[in-house]
C-alpha cells in the first residue's frame, strides 16, 4: 500500500480481531485531493433545505453560485432556499469592507422576498477583513422584525464537520423563541434532508403509529417551526454527524432527549419506529410500528429475495459523507447478497468505525477521510463490483468499470424507509447488471 | 427601467479558480493545486465532475486558521510534497483564491523558496496565476492562466513552420474539431489549452491518475516561435481586473509584443461569416485553398439555412452565458434571422455593449445588452420581453420551465443534460449542429403546443 500518503497511514484499517483503531477526525492534509469541502459548505449543506428562510452568502460569488440548488432537498411549499443570494464581493469591497454592500443586500432580498428569517453565511476573506457581520445582523433584525442570523463560517476554519456545528449553533438561535401548543406524542426529526421526498415517506410511517412530527430540522423545513422545537419531547436524529450537536444543546437548555436512527435498510429502519415507540412507552403505538413493520416485510421480503439471488457474491465500495450511514448501508446490502469490502467516510467518529469493523467481514478495508488515488487502488485490490458514493466518486467507478449507487445529496431516488429499500436494491441491480460491461472488461 | 439590484441573484458567472483550473486541465500531465481552503478545490471538481463525467483530481493547499493567520508556507510545501508523491507530474499548476490573495501569500516567492529548498531533485514545472475570485469572472481565471502559462514558458529560441491556437473556453468536441481542421489544411499547431482527452477520456482498464492528453510543456515553449496565432474571442480577459496598473494582455496579444508572433484574434467561429473568416485565415496562412470536406460542410450549411429558415425567422430568443460565447451566437443568431432580444452575461468587462454594437445597427432591433448580470434579473426581463427561446448553459433552465419555453443547452455548465463534452458548436460542422438543435427545439415546441398532432411539419 505504498500509495497511501505517510501521514494518512493510519487513517485507514482493516476490520477484524486485534487489528489497530483508526485515525480520524483529522484535518486534511494538504494536497492529498481530500473529498470533503470546508466549513462553510457544511452549513451551507444543513441550513439549505429551510424553505421559507432568505440564505444570502457574504463573499465572492464562489462560493454562492456552486451552492445554487445543491441538494435534491424538496419543499411542500415555499421554494425560496432554491434561489442563490450573494453579496458577491470585488475587489474594492475587499479593500474598503464589505459591510455597507452586504446591508445593502440584506435590506433588498428581505424587501424583496419576505423571509421568515435570514441566514447570512460568512466566507473566507469576511474572517480576514474583519466584517463585523454579527451587529449588522442584529441591526436588521431589528429593522426588519424578522430573526436575522450570522452563519460565521469562514472555510478555513476547519472542515465540513465544524461546518455542521456552526449551523447547529445557528439553528438553536431559532429554538425556543416561539411556543405554540404541541401534542403529547410528538417527535422533531433532526438530520433528515428530504431528500427526492425521502421525509414525506418517514411522516406517513410516524402519522400511522400515531406520532405528531413537530418540526424537521431541516427537510421541508419552516422556520417557525424550528423555533417552537423546544416544545417536542423526543429528538429524533438521523445523519448524526451533522446534527448531534443541536440535540444535545436541546438537552442541556429544554431537556429534551434525543435517540440517534436511521432510516436505510429495513433493519434500521424498523428500529427506529420500534424505538420511538418505546420512549413513548404506549402499547398501542408498539402495536401499530409492529403492524406497518409486519406489513412492509411481508411486501417487501419476497422481491428482495429475487435481487439477492441475483446478486449474491457482488462486492461493494462504499464511501459517503457519514460513517453512520455507512453501518446501515453495509446491513442494507447484505440483505440482497452483497459482501461490502471498502467501508469510508469523510467525517467518521472512532465509535462509528469501531462498530465499522465488528460489523464487517475480515480484511475489509476501511479508510477515514480518502482521496482518488486510495480509492481507486482499493476497489482493484477488493476487486469490487459496485461503487455507493457521491457525485465525485462516480467517474472514478465509471472510469474503472464499477457500477455506481449515487447516495450523496445530490440523488434525485428516495432511499430512506420501505420503499426506498426497494429504489436501493432496484439500483444496486441495474448497476451491477447492466450489459455494459462486457465492454469493460 | 426596473430596480437594479446589489446583490447577485443567481449568478451567471463563477469564480476564477474553476477557469484556471480547466485551462490546466489542458496541460500535459498537470495537477492543479488550488491555494486556499478545503472547499474551492471541492466545489470546482463537483463542478466540473458533473459537466465533463470524468475524473477531475485537483488539489488543496487546505488552509487552516493557522495558515490564515502565520501564512500558508507550511501548507503549500506539504501540499506540494504529496502531490509529487502520489501523482508524480510533470507540471503541477498553482492557482490562487480570495483567501490566500487577500492574505498577501507570495506565490511567485513560495515557489522559488520550494525550488531552492529541493535543488538536489527533480522537480516538476510550476505555473501559477493570480485568480482572486473577487476580481473577473471564471473566464478571466481561464484567459489569465494561458497568460501566466505562456508568460512564464514561451521562447522564441526555436523558431518553425507552425502555429498557435487558443480557441479559449470552448468544448472537448470544439477541440477535436479543430485538429481535424488544421490537420486537413496539412497545418502544423499548437492547440492550447488541450483538455480533449483529459476531460473526455476513454475508458480505462487501470485507473489513471493523470489522465493521458493536454497541451505538452515543450509545445507550450515553442509558442514564441511560432509564425502566428490564432485567439478566439472579442473581450477575453480584457476587462477583468480594472483597478490592476497595466493593461490586461490576451496571450496572442502577449506573444505579439514579446516575440512578433502575429496575432489574428477573431470571434468565436460560431454561423458562416465567422467560421468563413477563420477558413480564410487558415488559407491564408497555408496557401491553400479550404479542402472540399469543408467546402462542403459549408455548402450543407447554407442548405439547411435555406431549408430551415422559416421556422427560425422572425424568433425571440434570449442569450447568456461567458461574454464572448454570446457575443458569437449573436453573430450567428442575426444571420438566420432570429432576434436575440436579451444578451446577458456575468462577465463585466464593460465591453459587452460597444461589441453589440458593432454587430447590431442600433435601430435593427431594440436589444437588452446586460453584462455584469445574473439570471434573476434576465428572468424578470424575460417577462417584458417574452422571448420564444433560451440559448445558453443549463442553470437557465428554471427560466425556460417558468416560461414553458425551449432552452437550447450549451457553454458551461450543463447539469442537466448527457453528453457535455461532445457539444459542438464551432465551424461549419459545429454551427451545423447547434443550428439543427435550434431548429429541432422550436418545430418540437409547435408541434407539442399545437391541437393537431402533426405528422409533418
Amino acid at each position: 500500500m505504498d500509495y497511501i500518503l505517510k501521514e494518512r497511514e493510519k487513517q485507514v484499517a482493516f476490520a477484524g480481531i486485534n487489528t489497530a483503531t483508526i485515525e480520524c477526525n483529522k484535518e486534511s492534509l494538504a494536497g492529498s485531493v481530500s473529498q470533503r469541502a470546508c466549513v462553510f459548505c457544511g452549513s451551507r449543506v444543513v441550513l439549505y433545505p429551510i424553505a421559507d428562510a432568505l440564505h444570502l452568502i457574504h463573499g465572492p460569488i464562489g462560493c454562492a453560485a456552486y451552492t445554487w440548488d445543491i441538494r435534491g432537498s424538496l419543499s411542500s411549499g415555499p421554494e425560496l432556499h432554491r434561489l442563490s443570494f450573494s453579496t458577491d464581493l470585488q475587489e474594492r469591497d475587499v479593500i474598503f469592507g464589505g459591510i455597507d454592500k452586504l446591508n445593502a443586500a440584506m435590506e433588498e432580498l428581505i424587501d424583496l422576498h419576505h423571509p421568515k428569517a435570514a441566514f447570512i453565511y460568512t466566507t473566507c476573506i469576511v474572517g480576514v477583513i474583519g466584517d463585523d457581520v454579527e451587529s449588522a445582523c442584529k441591526q436588521m433584525a431589528l429593522r426588519k422584525g424578522i430573526p436575522v442570523i450570522p452563519v460565521q463560517a469562514p472555510g478555513f476554519q476547519g472542515s465540513k464537520k465544524d461546518g455542521y456545528k456552526v449551523a447547529c449553533e445557528a439553528l438553536f438561535q431559532l429554538v425556543g423563541t416561539i411556543n405554540k401548543p404541541t401534542p403529547k406524542y410528538s417527535i422533531n426529526i433532526l438530520g433528515d434532508f428530504n431528500l427526492a421526498g425521502e421525509l414525506w415517506i418517514l411522516l406517513e410511517y410516524y402519522k400511522k403509529m400515531g406520532i405528531h412530527v413537530n418540526a424537521t430540522i431541516t427537510g421541508d423545513g419552516r422556520v417557525e417551526d424550528i423555533c417552537n422545537a423546544h416544545n417536542a419531547s423526543l429528538n429524533v436524529v438521523q445523519c448524526s454527524g451533522s446534527m448531534n450537536y443541536l440535540a444535545q444543546m436541546m438537552k442541556k437548555e429544554y431537556g429534551i432527549p434525543s435517540m440517534r436512527v436511521s432510516y436505510f435498510g429495513i433493519e434500521d429502519m424498523s428500529d427506529a419506529l420500534y424505538d420511538v415507540a418505546s420512549f413513548f412507552k404506549s402499547e398501542e403505538m408498539m402495536t401499530k410500528a409492529k403492524e406497518l413493520v409486519r406489513e412492509e416485510f411481508t411486501r417487501l421480503m419476497p422481491q428482495l429475495k429475487w435481487y439477492k439471488e441475483r446478486l449474491q457474491g457482488k462486492k461493494a465500495a462504499i464511501y459517503v459523507g457519514g460513517a453512520f450511514k455507512a453501518i446501515s448501508l453495509i446491513k442494507a446490502l447484505r440483505l440482497i447478497g452483497v459482501q461490502t469490502v471498502i467501508v469510508g467516510s469523510q467525517t467518521g467518529t472512532t465509535e462509528d468505525y469501531e462498530l465499522i469493523k465488528k460489523l464487517c467481514d475480515e480484511g475489509t478495508i476501511i479508510v477515514d477521510d480518502s482521496n482518488p488515488v486510495e480509492l481507486s487502488h482499493f476497489v482493484k485490490e477488493k476487486h469490487a463490483d459496485i461503487f455507493i458514493g457521491g457525485v465525485k466518486e462516480r467517474p472514478i467507478a465509471h472510469k474503472i468499470g464499477l457500477g455506481f449507487c449515487d447516495h450523496n445529496h445530490e440523488r434525485k431516488e428516495a432511499l430512506a424507509g420501505y420503499e426506498g429499500m426497494m429504489n436501493f436494491a432496484r439500483e444496486i441491480y441495474a448497476t451491477a447488471m447492466s450489459p455494459v460491461w462486457q465492454f469493460t472488461k | 427601467m426596473e430596480k437594479q439590484y446589489i446583490s447577485t441573484r443567481n449568478a451567471c458567472k463563477l469564480c476564477a479558480p474553476l477557469g484556471a483550473s480547466v485551462a490546466l486541465k489542458g496541460i500535459e500531465g498537470c495537477v492543479p493545486l488550488i491555494h486556499g481552503s478545503q472547499g474551492c478545490a471541492t466545489y470546482i471538481r463537483r463542478y466540473m465532475i458533473s459537466h465533463y463525467k470524468e475524473p477531475v483530481d485537483i488539489a488543496s493547499s487546505n488552509f487552516s486558521e493557522a495558515a490564515t493567520v502565520y501564512g500558508g508556507s507550511r501548507n503549500f510545501i506539504t501540499g506540494i510534497n504529496n502531490i509529487i508523491r502520489q501523482y508524480n507530474p510533470k507540471v503541477i499548476g498553482i492557482a490562487s483564491t480570495c483567501l490566500s490573495a487577500t492574505i498577501g501569500e507570495d506565490l511567485p516567492g513560495l515557489i522559488r523558496d520550494y525550488k531552492e529548498a529541493n535543488k538536489d531533485k527533480e522537480l516538476p514545472t510550476f505555473i501559477n496565476v493570480s485568480t482572486a475570485s473577487y476580481c473577473g469572472s471564471h473566464i478571466d481565471g481561464f484567459h489569465n492562466t494561458l497568460l501566466a502559462a505562456i508568460k512564464s514558458l514561451a521562447t522564441d529560441k526555436l523558431k518553425g513552420d507552425y502555429i498557435n491556437i487558443f480557441p479559449g473556453f470552448v468544448s472537448p468536441a470544439d477541440i477535436r474539431y479543430l485538429k481535424e481542421v488544421l490537420d486537413d489544411f496539412g497545418i502544423k499547431y499548437i492547440l492550447f489549452p488541450d483538455y480533449s482527452e483529459t476531460l473526455d477520456n476513454e475508458h480505462w482498464k487501470d485507473y489513471q491518475l493523470i489522465p493521458q492528453g493536454g497541451t505538452p510543456l515543450s509545445d507550450i515553449m515553442r509558442t514564441g516561435g511560432a509564425k502566428a496565432t490564432i485567439e478566439f474571442g472579442n473581450v477575453f480577459n480584457k476587462g477583468a481586473v480594472k483597478s490592476n496598473a497595466g493593461r490586461i494582455q490576451t496571450a496572442g496579444e502577449w506573444l505579439e509584443n514579446e516575440f512578433g508572433v502575429k496575432n489574428y484574434s477573431i470571434g468565436m467561429p460560431i454561423g458562416i461569416k465567422s467560421s468563413d473568416s477563420f477558413f480564410n485565415i487558415l488559407s491564408e496562412i497555408s496557401q491553400k485553398s479550404v479542402p472540399e470536406k469543408h467546402r462542403k460542410e459549408r455548402g450543407r450549411l447554407i442548405d439547411a439555412y435555406v431549408d430551415a429558415h422559416k421556422y427560425v425567422f422572425g424568433k425571440r430568443a434570449m442569450i447568456f452565458g461567458e461574454e464572448d460565447l454570446v457575443l458569437s451566437l449573436a453573430g450567428f443568431l442575426k444571420e438566420i434571422g432570429i432576434e436575440p432580444a436579451l444578451i446577458g452575461s456575468g462577465g463585466n468587462s464593460s465591453l459587452l455593449r460597444s461589441e453589440v454594437e458593432k454587430l447590431f445597427d442600433q435601430a435593427e432591433v431594440p436589444i437588452s445588452v446586460l453584462s455584469g448580470s445574473d439570471f434573476e434579473t434576465m428572468r424578470e426581463q424575460a417577462e417584458e420581453l417574452n422571448p420564444d427561446i433560451l440559448i445558453g448553459n443549463s442553470k437557465g433552465y428554471y427560466i425556460a420551465r417558468e416560461r414553458k419555453i425551449p432552452l437550447v443547452r450549451l457553454g458551461f455548465p450543463i447539469h442537466d443534460r448527457f453528453g457535455a463534452a461532445r457539444l459542438h458548436h464551432i465551424g461549419y460542422r459545429g454551427t451545423q449542429e447547434l443550428f439543427d438543435r435550434i431548429v429541432n427545439a422550436l418545430i418540437e415546441y409547435k408541434q407539442e403546443n399545437s391541437p393537431v398532432g402533426y405528422k409533418y411539419i
